[in-house]
């Protein structure tokens, strides 16, 4: 028990030391913890999709449409129960830097398929009722500030001209995961406009959503809905939704790729500052090590000594950047909402926090435990004065 | 009197390890530091290199990028009708009218990515004076062939010279490679545009993008072309529009590389603090005896300062001779506001030298100074006394 109360001594003797290096591995603490967060969030979409749905897209690529005709076609495919289509809409409110999802949608089945987005019916019957209506996530809503009612004009960079809208119902997400910032509106208003103006665009849609009564079954619905348009003039690509989505997400493989070798080279960081303090920390008792050695302790003591107290340094450490890690998470996600519609921090991450603090603290005591308890007595003691 | 610099030298060197564990700390943090401006001028050097200053870019009207583009033919003909428009010595216009679409392509390291293809006009490659052929011949006109950037090849799949694709664009083939140094070119595929627009069943051009005989000229020729009621279109000039493109990515590794250098920073100035602390602690008896043969207090000041600044200089230097080995890497991602792939490589400036090496001797100042106080308002007695 003695060496407990020993380690807590040692670790507070240098105050200013001490809290300096806590203060440090905090920070470091709190870097990791936020780039650990970055890249969660990063394949956190993944994670809203559900197996239950299919996507159906244009195989050359997503900025060729489909005609609206495969519709029945999908429909008939045994083990689909339910297709939605839309379009991604790709318009801009007032300026570029207002950036948030917005597509055209048969809202009565995609609001079927997507039971995630949890809408007061009454709103709901509004938003279908009303072909100029929108619907749109709360956190879009509060960070515009639009009332139910309002009319929004959104400027078209696919479909040319501005469209104007009218907020009818506002979703939250069932769970955290999900997207509360998009922007969702009736694609027979899209498509009544563009026979207006644009013949040549209507009645094509960008995307199937297909609801099917077995997951299990996905492979199979998949290759027929693939083989029933092979050859045509527009040949489709099939995917489960996760699939779909992981697509989009190896888009930023490389700047995730950097963002996790940084995360790395902050643990580096730290074990660099950790380590200086405990060796000169270790360099300055030394003449204490050889009396311990003289009253018998042995190696081992000492050792635990030395990485105790590395251990509650790093410990409380950690603790302090856990601390911070909310509160920062919460300025970043206001500075990058555009980027990151979903920030959460994740127990996992804090698990991570408090094993990098285990294995900086072992790690950075290494050397001068080492040191310490293989210093001879007569050496350790001479160095005094 | 001043304390000579050999002896901050020298102390530095009494205490190897800690030296050089703290410095390491910063050299750490210059490296991050270093690698996010890189990124980042690269990222822009790539942009800015891709336009020439007095090229002309048309797009319709509210569109933000190539793709999302169209310009009908009879428009286009009427573009071809501006004055301003520069000729080559055969007398013909300088001006393309170009089809730009996306093709999903699998990528050599398994999953795939969009993959921008440019159906050219016969003066497009006049116009990118950056693109130069490297392997093989131009595509011909009339005939499904193709050319291809140079940092596609070495990332996607079968697009080697002589290898035909699949696809809508079966039968193609691949009859060269260009390389365009740093620029967007070297990441598209170029063919005939008619061919294109056939293959993919698009009727309409994306661009067209002609050369002034006067980058002066620009506003006269954008008023002619944006107040035309048949229009419909905007003109940029070609620097501009590319710049554009990338705002959303540039702002993206700013923010994120000022959060993380800003934490970063503060770590490692507190790891100098705490060895700039310790090193006057432990030489409080060196420090009274210098006071005692009547070295001022702004000089023993001064050189614990500068100790420590060499630290932050020591680490710079580590930092940034390890950051110029990342100008070998080359960072291939999608640009999120075109969503086509895009290549960039990592740059290191001079400036990027300098502000580096800067933020070092800052950070090196920054965890000295407090010690360096300390260490100035000790009282010689107690200092001498000290064990």
């Amino acid at each position: 028990m003695i060496i407990f109360k020993m380690i807590l001594k040692n670790a507070f003797r240098h105050k200013a030391r001490t809290g300096l290096t806590v203060l440090a591995m905090g920070i470091a603490v709190l870097a990791f913890g936020l780039l650990r967060t970055v890249i969660t969030t990063w394949f956190s979409s993944i994670e809203a999709t559900s197996a239950n749905r299919l996507v159906v897209r244009n195989a050359i690529s997503l900025i060729f449409p489909l005609p609206l005709s495969y519709y029945e076609k999908i429909r008939h495919v045994e083990g689909v129960r339910l297709v939605s289509y839309g379009n991604w809409f790709g318009g801009v409110y007032i300026n570029e830097k207002n950036f948030f999802a917005n597509f055209a949608v048969e809202p009565r089945s995609y609001l079927q398929l997507y039971p995630e987005f949890v809408i007061p019916e009454d709103q709901k019957e509004d938003f279908l009722r009303d072909r100029r209506g929108f619907l749109a996530g709360r956190k879009l809503v509060e960070r515009f500030g639009w009332r139910i009612g309002d009319v929004v004009t959104l400027k078209g960079t696919i479909y040319p001209g501005n469209w104007d809208f009218v907020l009818r119902a506002i979703y939250r997400g069932r769970t955290q995961n999900i997207d509360e910032t998009q922007f969702i509106f009736n694609w027979q208003y899209l498509n009544e406009t563009l026979k207006d103006t644009m013949p040549s665009m209507a009645d094509q849609v960008g995307f199937f959503v297909i609801g099917i009564t077995n997951p299990n079954k996905a492979a199979d619905i998949t290759d027929e809905i693939d083989a029933m348009f092979k050859n045509s003039p527009a040949e489709t690509l099939t995917e489960t939704e996760k699939a779909f989505v992981m697509g989009f997400i190896s888009m930023g493989d490389a700047i995730i790729k950097v963002i996790q070798v940084v995360s790395f080279v902050i643990i580096v960081i730290i074990l660099a500052v950790v380590a200086n303090t405990m060796a000169m920390t270790t360099r300055e008792r030394i003449g204490e090590y050889a009396v311990l050695k003289t009253l018998g302790y042995s190696w081992v003591s000492i050792t635990i000594l030395i990485m105790g107290e590395t251990l509650v340094i790093t410990l409380m450490g950690a603790i302090l950047g856990i601390v911070l890690t909310y509160p920062a998470a919460l300025g970043f996600k206001q500075a990058l909402s555009t980027f990151f519609p979903v920030f959460n921090v994740a127990p996992a991450t804090i698990l991570l926090d408090l094993c990098i603090a285990l294995v900086v603290g072992v790690a950075a005591s290494l050397i001068p435990a080492r040191k310490a308890s293989s210093i001879r007595i007569a050496e350790g003691l001479r160095r005094i004065g | 009197m001043v304390i000579p610099l050999s002896y901050s030298f020298r102390s530095l060197w009494t205490r190897r390890l800690t030296t050089f564990l703290t410095a390491m700390g910063m050299a750490l943090v210059v490296f991050v530091f270093a690698d996010v401006l890189m990124l980042a001028a690269g990222l822009q050097k790539t942009l800015v290199q891709t336009g020439s200053y007095d090229n002309v870019v048309c797009l319709r009207k509210g569109s933000t990028s190539e793709v999302d583009s169209a310009i009908e033919k009879d428009k286009a003909a009427v573009i071809e009708t501006l004055p301003g428009i520069a000729t080559d010595d055969k007398g013909e216009q300088l001006l393309a009218k170009e089809v730009v679409i996306l093709i999903t392509l699998p990528k050599q390291q398994g999953g795939s990515s969009n993959v921008t293809v440019r159906g050219i006009g016969r003066k497009s490659l006049d116009l990118r004076h950056q693109a130069r052929l490297v392997q093989g011949r131009m595509p011909n006109f009339g005939v499904p062939e193709m050319v291809v950037g140079s940092s596609l090849v070495k990332r996607f799949e079968g697009l080697a010279v002589g290898s035909t694709l699949s696809g809508n664009l079966k039968n193609w083939r691949v009859v060269g490679i260009m390389e365009a140094g740093n620029t967007a070119f070297s990441s598209e595929i170029w063919a005939d545009a008619d061919q294109v627009m056939q293959a993919f069943r698009r009727p309409v051009y994306s661009v067209v993008i002609f050369k002034l005989t006067d980058a002066d000229l620009f506003d006269r020729v954008r008023g002619l072309i944006e107040n035309d009621p048949r229009l419909t279109l905007q003109a940029k000039p070609e620097i501009k529009f590319y710049l554009e493109q990338s705002e959303m990515m540039a702002k993206f590794l700013k923010i994120l590389g000022i959060t993380l250098t800003v934490i970063f920073s503060l770590g490692a100035i507190l790891g100098a603090m705490i060895t700039m602390y310790a090193a006057v602690a432990n030489r409080t008896r060196e420090i009274g005896t210098l006071r005692a043969l009547g070295f001022q207090r702004r000089a023993i000041l001064m050189s614990f300062l500068i100790e420590s600044i060499l630290l932050g200089f020591i680490g710079g230097l580590i930092g940034l001779f390890f950051a110029a080995f990342m100008q070998l890497v080359t960072i291939s991602t999608v640009n999120f506001q075109t969503f086509s792939e895009l290549a960039f490589k990592f740059t290191l400036t001079p400036a990027i030298i300098i502000e580096s090496m800067s933020f070092a001797l800052a950070m090196g100042l920054a965890g000295g100074i407090l010690p360096a106080f300390r260490a100035s308002r000790m009282n010689i007695v107690d200092a001498i006394r000290a064990g």
